[in-house]
């Protein structure tokens, strides 16, 4: 048997781990940035939640890695997890002030000191944060103590008032057109973080909520879903389709751009999912095709270029028409290539349109480093779509027809000849598969739903410029869908909602905010590596007796 | 009547001669073997047949028609299907779609018609549900069809490679070495399955074995590899009797010896 090291050692080591966590945060300045952001003005600040978490979290995994422990060993072992933890902060508090760190740490400044001394001076500041450290580890331990449900509840609720909190000026900006609820959730908040007040409404509210639905079985939604009549069915729809149609309307112009971009994004990754999730040609030039599509869009548009002046409508069979045949263009190369050799040869055609796209040369018909001002955008009747609330409209237009796509195609003929080619091509040319067509289709279906991302875009902005087109979009894009699950239809959205939405909602973190959004990319890729909502495939053969039945028959 | 006929099939690999000038004739409804040590050239010989490999020299003709320099998924098309040594299935797949995907030759349905979804195309993909379940019950894998394929046994990963080759309707099949790493009863089931293809189906089947004892009993004519060479064809008995083919299995010497104990 594998010896475990006892629970005090574990309580020793992860303190330590928790402590040194607690102290990069101070010392990449989070904690002092974030010591004027309120979550509970004039009590709780961002800046205190910051180095807290990490000491409560050591203690809180210390006591969940040995469980069925009495009550007193595990009082005992959460408060030395937090002693340890707090101790190492306790620590920076006491040299810094004997020594001068700013040499080389710029962020251990006095003002640092101060939080972390909750502003008592160096010696009871010490002897507080011990007792703070104290405290969280016995918090942990007592949370574990009670009974699951409350618990529950509980920890919902205190990670919801610390959302709402640190999001305050997210929800009053966007709630600011809502009449009088405006009013009403103004009253919520100060002017930084939530009243106490506000705070105890959220904390009843969503502690309530949570409690509720704690006493009921789990279920999963889709089956609930699946349960209703038709009718309930269809109003459920119904009214999802509402809400997304009135999104731009109820979130406001700085939310819409955010759903605009992650639609762009969707679009994008529903055609790459195509391509490496369904047929495995791991792609990373993919932004080329987004390239081609704006483009051709800017070309056959603008006037600036005097080549051609279409309409938006007009022009954008060509913007698919070129990007699908582009698409076609690289597959053919590259059809005898798998893995990394087709990952490097993509990522080269990736670079060669946009450095074409940048060159001089071509500038008398690709605008070189100006770009392509002056695009044309859709027009239905005399009414010109121009505003991201507008424009979201065609991007949910775009989504819709692309996504019914994919998902028809999935499960096809063709989708399970890209399914097949992807888990074992010499097997799958040798069960009839012609891996040309096949794989051709693949890289071309792939390629115009890129196109069409690109023409909304260059709609957009009504210019198109070679910056935009660089290899980083190519990678956000696969990054989506490895986040949402690979091949997985409804994954892709969850995973441009995370990756694109993400860091725009993250600005209250401001410089720290890729710091944050790495550390969430990292967490939630070793808490859930096959994706957020991983492939589920199709039940086909529809056999009554579960498969436990099955198993014993034999 | 002869189905297949490989008519001096020279394979080389550089200066490696793997197959040499060999001649083999699978009558129609047949059980036929090719038996040989490691190495002596039986699988690169179903690759030649199968459109992997193109041969240096000679011809493979299917009922008459020369397949020699085909594409693999043009030999499918034409009835050819083959099952792999290790097992090769669409791991991430469910075993109903591993046998949908080996009915792909004859399906129709293309880009549009996955989108459209028309009559035609439904009508289609209900058919092919319907074969493949059934399929999936000849085989024995009743109740499996919506398992993942690598999450399947051992054995029924073998049965579901067979049922995904006989999805394309073969009018040959080609099992390379369907029994390895299998135990003596389940070895025994497996040949008695492969006879209930033959019986019931009408399949023609050659099959690749490296122990001997495993196709005597089912085979009607067996051919012996070695290096690449054709050392012997004929019923079981005359195998068995064969010096060359107990001199291959049992190293030089031992045929004299063997032939003097039996004297």
């Amino acid at each position: 048997m594998e010896t475990k090291p006892s629970i005090w050692v574990q309580a020793v080591k992860l303190g330590l781990l928790g402590g040194v966590v607690a102290l990069f945060l101070s010392l990449v300045g989070m904690v002092a940035a974030f010591s004027g952001r309120y979550i509970i003005t004039g009590v709780f600040t961002m800046g205190q939640v910051l180095f807290m978490a990490p000491l409560l979290v050591a203690a809180h995994i210390t006591l969940q890695r040995n469980p069925g422990q009495p009550r007193s060993t595990m009082f005992l072992a959460g408060m030395l997890s937090g002693l340890t933890a707090s101790a190492v902060l306790a620590a920076l508090l006491l040299i810094g002030n004997n020594v001068n760190l700013r040499a080389m740490l710029i962020n251990a400044s006095p003002e640092l000191y101060g939080i972390l001394s909750f502003g008592r001076g160096v010696g009871l500041g010490v002897v507080s944060m011990l007792g703070v450290g104290l405290l969280l580890g016995a918090i942990a331990a007592g949370i574990l103590l009670i009974p699951e449900r409350i618990r529950g509840a509980l920890t919902r609720a205190v990670i919801w008032v610390l959302m709402v909190g640190l999001l305050r000026d997210l929800i009053v900006t966007v709630s600011f057109r809502w009449g009088p609820l405006a009013s009403l959730i103004r009253q919520l908040f100060a002017v930084s973080g939530l009243t106490v007040v506000g705070a105890v409404l959220v904390f009843l509210l969503v502690g309530g909520i949570s409690y509720w639905r704690l006493g009921r079985p789990k279920q999963d939604a889709e089956k609930v879903f699946r349960q209703q009549k038709p009718a309930v069915r269809s109003l459920i729809l119904l009214a999802i389709g509402v809400v997304v149609l009135l999104l731009p309307l109820i979130l406001g112009v700085f939310f819409s751009e955010i759903l605009d971009n992650v639609s762009m994004y969707i679009l994008m990754g529903l055609g790459l999912n195509i391509v490496v999730g369904f047929a495995g040609l791991l792609d990373l030039g993919y932004v080329a095709f987004f390239a081609i599509g704006a483009y051709t869009m800017g070309i056959l548009t603008s006037p600036e270029l005097g080549i051609a002046t279409l309409t938006w409508w007009q022009a954008l069979p060509f913007a698919l028409l070129a990007s699908f045949l582009a698409g076609f263009v690289l597959g053919l190369p590259v059809l005898k290539m798998r893995g990394d050799y087709l990952a490097i040869v993509t990522l080269g055609f990736g670079e060669i349109v946009r450095l074409l796209v940048l060159s001089d040369w071509l500038r008398p018909w690709l605008g070189g480093t100006q770009g392509i001002q002056r695009i044309a955008q859709p027009r239905i009747g005399d009414f010109v779509l121009n505003t991201q609330q507008e424009l979201y409209y065609l991007f949910l237009l775009g989504l819709v027809i692309v996504a019914f796509i994919a998902w028809r195609l999935k499960d096809s003929r063709l989708g399970r000849a890209w399914m097949a080619l992807r888990e074992d091509e010499d097997v799958a040319m040798a069960m009839g598969i012609n891996h040309v067509a096949t794989k051709l289709l693949a890289f071309a279906t792939g390629a115009i739903f890129s196109g069409l991302a690109g023409a909304i875009f260059a709609a957009k902005l009504t210019s198109v410029y070679p910056h935009s087109m660089n290899f980083l979009v190519s990678i956000n894009v696969l990054s989506l869908i490895i986040i949402g699950g690979m091949g997985s239809i409804p994954g892709v959205f969850v995973g441009a909602l995370v990756l694109i939405a993400a860091p725009d909602l993250l600005r209250e973190f401001a410089e720290f905010r890729y710091l944050v959004y790495g550390a969430l990319l990292v967490t939630m890729m070793l808490t859930k590596p096959e994706g957020l909502l991983p492939e589920k495939r199709r039940q086909l053969e529809l056999h009554e007796e579960p498969p436990a039945a099955a198993v014993a028959a034999d | 009547m002869t189905l297949l006929i490989s008519k001096n099939v020279t394979k080389r690999f550089g200066g490696l001669v793997a197959l040499s000038k060999i001649n083999i004739e699978v009558k129609e409804n047949a059980i036929q073997s090719i038996i040989g040590p490691n190495g002596a050239g039986k699988t690169t010989f179903f690759n030649c047949v199968t459109g992997f490999y193109t041969p240096e020299e000679g011809d493979i003709l299917l009922e008459s028609h020369n397949i020699t320099g085909l594409s693999p998924d043009r030999v499918t098309h034409l009835g050819v299907s083959r099952t792999y040594q290790n097992i090769r299935l669409f791991k991430n797949m469910t075993s109903v779609e591993n046998i949908l995907v080996g009915m792909h030759p004859h399906m129709k349905a293309g880009l549009i018609g996955g989108i459209f979804r028309g009559p035609r195309t439904r009508q289609e993909e209900k058919e092919a549900l319907t074969e493949a379940r059934r399929i999936l019950q000849f085989v024995g894998l009743k109740g499996r069809g919506d398992m993942m394929a690598k999450n399947l046994p051992y054995g029924e990963q073998r049965r579901l490679e067979i049922a995904r080759a006989l999805a394309s309707k073969p009018k040959i099949l080609l099992l390379d070495e369907p029994t390895a790493g299998m135990n003596p009863s389940e070895t025994h089931e497996m040949m008695n399955f492969i006879r209930h293809l033959r019986d019931e189906l009408g399949v023609t089947i050659l099959l690749i074995e490296h122990q001997m004892r495993v196709v005597m009993g089912i085979s009607e004519l067996i051919s012996v590899l070695d290096f690449g060479e054709k050392i012997a064809e004929g019923t079981p008995i005359e195998i068995q009797n064969n010096p060359h083919v107990i001199e291959a299995y049992l190293g030089r010497g031992a045929a004299s010896g063997l032939v003097q104990t039996a004297a």
